[in-house]
């Protein structure tokens, strides 16, 4: 008995140890390794590189991305779900692919579609020429490529979270005379407000994150078109390594928040959050 | 409030859930819909409530179309199977919920709801539970919940779907008898989904069974069950034995043993033979030519009446019930070798 126990703690801890050195090699000392990079110069120097006005800007571009990106890919995320999880349509599941799609593609082919679309090449090209638009090479097509890679985050996290829930709370409520407006208020939205959180905070950490596809589109226009990270890549590509890792150390803090605050709910609202995601009673 | 379906068909993919349904409720008529899974009887509950739509046919309030209505408008009172109850809310909003979700200019005010929900809370005996939370709460506590939340707001019918079928047996007895004083007391115009034929004899004023989508019967409990109309209806209400039997010239033969049928054909035919368990009688020795040998199986005295269970010689398998009284007169035992008549029969002729 007492050594069948002693084998399956060894195999326990066995497991978690290697848990944790992959998630320390991979994740820790990377993020360490940034945050060290960046403060080697000390607090002054730390301070100044972030305060460079090209630095600044590609902040601001950052945080607008994601404060239009965000709410946008709530409210598709939210109807999607919704249309998804209560009811049966044609196309239903050409739209759970449509929306997976974006995870599975390549994120520089997710830049590049609306180069096709929007670029002077590309189908559009002609038409906003006449018209006097640009898209390509401006925040414009920068805030595009970033709600096209994160609108699957919000919708993913609420379609299994509506499907286990059920329709009967929404029908009970619609029998009591509650229209569809007040039922969604009222009844759904209480139901799913911890899936719409995660769903959030997932959303804006790759919003502010996103590489690839920004990339592709932005043209990489100093002060202009370029995010927190492009503008990482070019400090560091002219060796300024200081000024790149202070950068990256606020990305890398994002992370950080980012995780703290999805335990932060957790440990908080354990009870509540397992409760939401009961099957129906 | 009356209730009238005309015509109903409703397809559901390739499955068709409803044929050509026709059906009449009276004001204050408590009715029990009642089939098999699959009968189509959810369905027309739920067409009824609003929450799908008929391919064909008419949904009628008191002679007034409603298929043009929104579930929201109709003051159906819904129950569901698994109570439905508003997880996030205090079993107090729950109650209260639908009074506080009407237009501004109709709803009462806080203290007039805070009233009628207590009211309610005291009607179905849990006033003291206003303040917990669904979860915390048994299957039956949540049920009568339930049925409060559909009465607050004063529903002019009343339906519910398979509402006891999530309960205990024991809680299920209860809340049946429960249901059906409730409804002697309010006389609110009730439909109810079963599968369950004992719970449908007992509460209901009239059953409606359907099968496959139609309905077979509609009449009294003691109707459906003394009178069925068919097999299926037969079948489905109580227990019932099935006997192969030939009839000529007016008797029927089943095994070795002759029964008087005066009104059966007098050319020769094949019957399907029905006896309810408690048309037998069991005696010692053979009363007539009607009876058959069998020999006794299992004994099951445990209860208000005595179940014996026997296999006649041809091999029938025979579920017989019989009073504690006879039971003791007989002293039954396992391998006795005893004789069972046919006191009443219900038989179907077919052609040979």
């Amino acid at each position: 008995m007492s050594q069948v126990r002693h084998e399956s703690a060894i195999i326990k801890w066995g497991l978690i140890s290697i848990a944790l050195v992959y998630i320390g090699l991979f994740l820790l000392l990377p993020l360490a390794i940034v945050l060290t990079t960046g403060l080697a110069k000390g607090f002054a120097v730390y301070f100044k590189s972030l305060s460079d006005a090209n630095t600044l800007a590609a902040i601001r571009l950052t945080v607008l991305t994601a404060l239009v990106a965000v709410p946008l890919n709530l409210i598709f995320g939210i109807a999607a779900s919704w249309a998804i999880a209560k009811f049966d349509f044609y196309g239903k599941n050409f739209l759970l692919t449509l929306i997976d799609m974006p995870l599975s593609v390549s994120p520089v082919i997710s830049g590049l579609i609306y180069v096709l679309m929007f670029g002077s090449q590309g189908v559009l090209g002609p038409w906003l020429r006449d018209h006097g638009i640009k898209v390509i090479f401006t925040p414009i097509a920068i805030i595009l490529a970033t709600i096209f890679v994160t609108f699957p985050m919000v919708a993913r996290e609420l379609i299994p979270l509506m499907k286990t829930q059920g329709n009967d709370e929404e029908e009970a409520a619609m029998t009591l005379g509650a229209s569809g407006l007040k039922t969604f208020w009222y009844i759904t939205l209480p139901n799913i407000k911890w899936g719409l959180l995660y769903g959030v905070i997932l959303c804006n950490a790759r919003a502010m994150g996103e590489f690839g596809a920004v990339s592709v589109v932005s043209g990489h226009i100093r002060g202009l078109t370029n995010t927190l990270p492009l503008h990482i890549e070019i400090l560091y590509n002219e060796y300024q390594f200081t000024a790149a890792f202070a950068a990256a150390s606020l990305l890398a803090l994002l992370a950080l928040v980012t995780l703290i605050v999805k335990s932060l709910i957790e440990l908080r609202f354990k009870h509540e959050l397992r409760f939401a995601r009961q099957k129906k009673q | 409030m009356s209730i009238e379906v005309k015509n109903l068909n409703k397809t559901f993919n390739s499955f068709k859930a409803l044929h050509d349904i026709n059906l009449k409720v009276e004001t204050g008529e408590l009715i029990a819909l009642l089939g098999p899974s699959g009968s189509g009887k959810t369905t027309l509950l739920r067409i009824i409530a609003g929450l799908e739509t008929a391919d064909s046919g008419d949904v009628l309030f008191l002679g007034e179309d409603a298929r043009g209505t929104r579930t929201k408008d109709r003051g159906v009172g819904f129950v569901f199977q698994h109570y439905a109850l508003f997880r996030h809310m205090t079993v107090f909003d729950n109650i209260a919920f639908g009074l506080r979700v009407k237009p501004r200019n109709v709803r009462p005010s806080e203290n007039a709801i805070k009233f009628k929900v207590n009211e309610l809370l005291q009607l179905i005996q849990l006033d003291w539970v206003g303040n917990r939370y669904p979860w915390q709460l048994s299957g039956g506590q949540r049920q009568r919940i339930a049925l409060a939340r559909a009465l607050a707001v004063e529903p002019k019918v009343l339906l519910l779907d398979e509402p006891f079928g999530s309960l205990d047996a024991k809680v299920r007895k209860e809340l049946r008898q429960w249901l059906r004083r409730f409804h002697d007391q309010l006389h609110i115009t009730s439909l109810f989904v079963t599968h369950d034929q004992e719970e449908a004899l007992e509460v209901a004023d009239k059953i409606v069974v359907m099968n496959k989508g139609r309905i077979e019967q509609v009449g009294s409990p003691q109707e459906v069950y003394h009178q069925p109309v068919n097999k299926f209806v037969l079948n489905f209400l109580g227990n019932v034995n099935l006997f192969h039997a030939r009839i000529e010239d007016g008797k029927a033969y089943v095994g070795s043993s002759v029964i008087d049928l005066p009104n059966a054909s007098k050319s020769a035919k094949t019957a399907d033979v029905f006896v309810r368990p408690h048309q037998f009688e069991i005696t010692r020795s053979a009363k007539d030519a009607a009876s058959l040998q069998a020999e006794v199986i299992y004994v099951n005295p445990a209860g208000s009446i005595v179940k014996v269970d026997l296999n006649t010689q041809e091999g029938d398998a025979i579920q017989a019930e019989i009073t504690q009284d006879e039971f003791k007169k007989l002293d039954l035992k396992k391998n006795d070798q005893v004789y069972v008549s046919l006191r009443q029969v219900t038989y179907y002729e077919f052609d040979i």
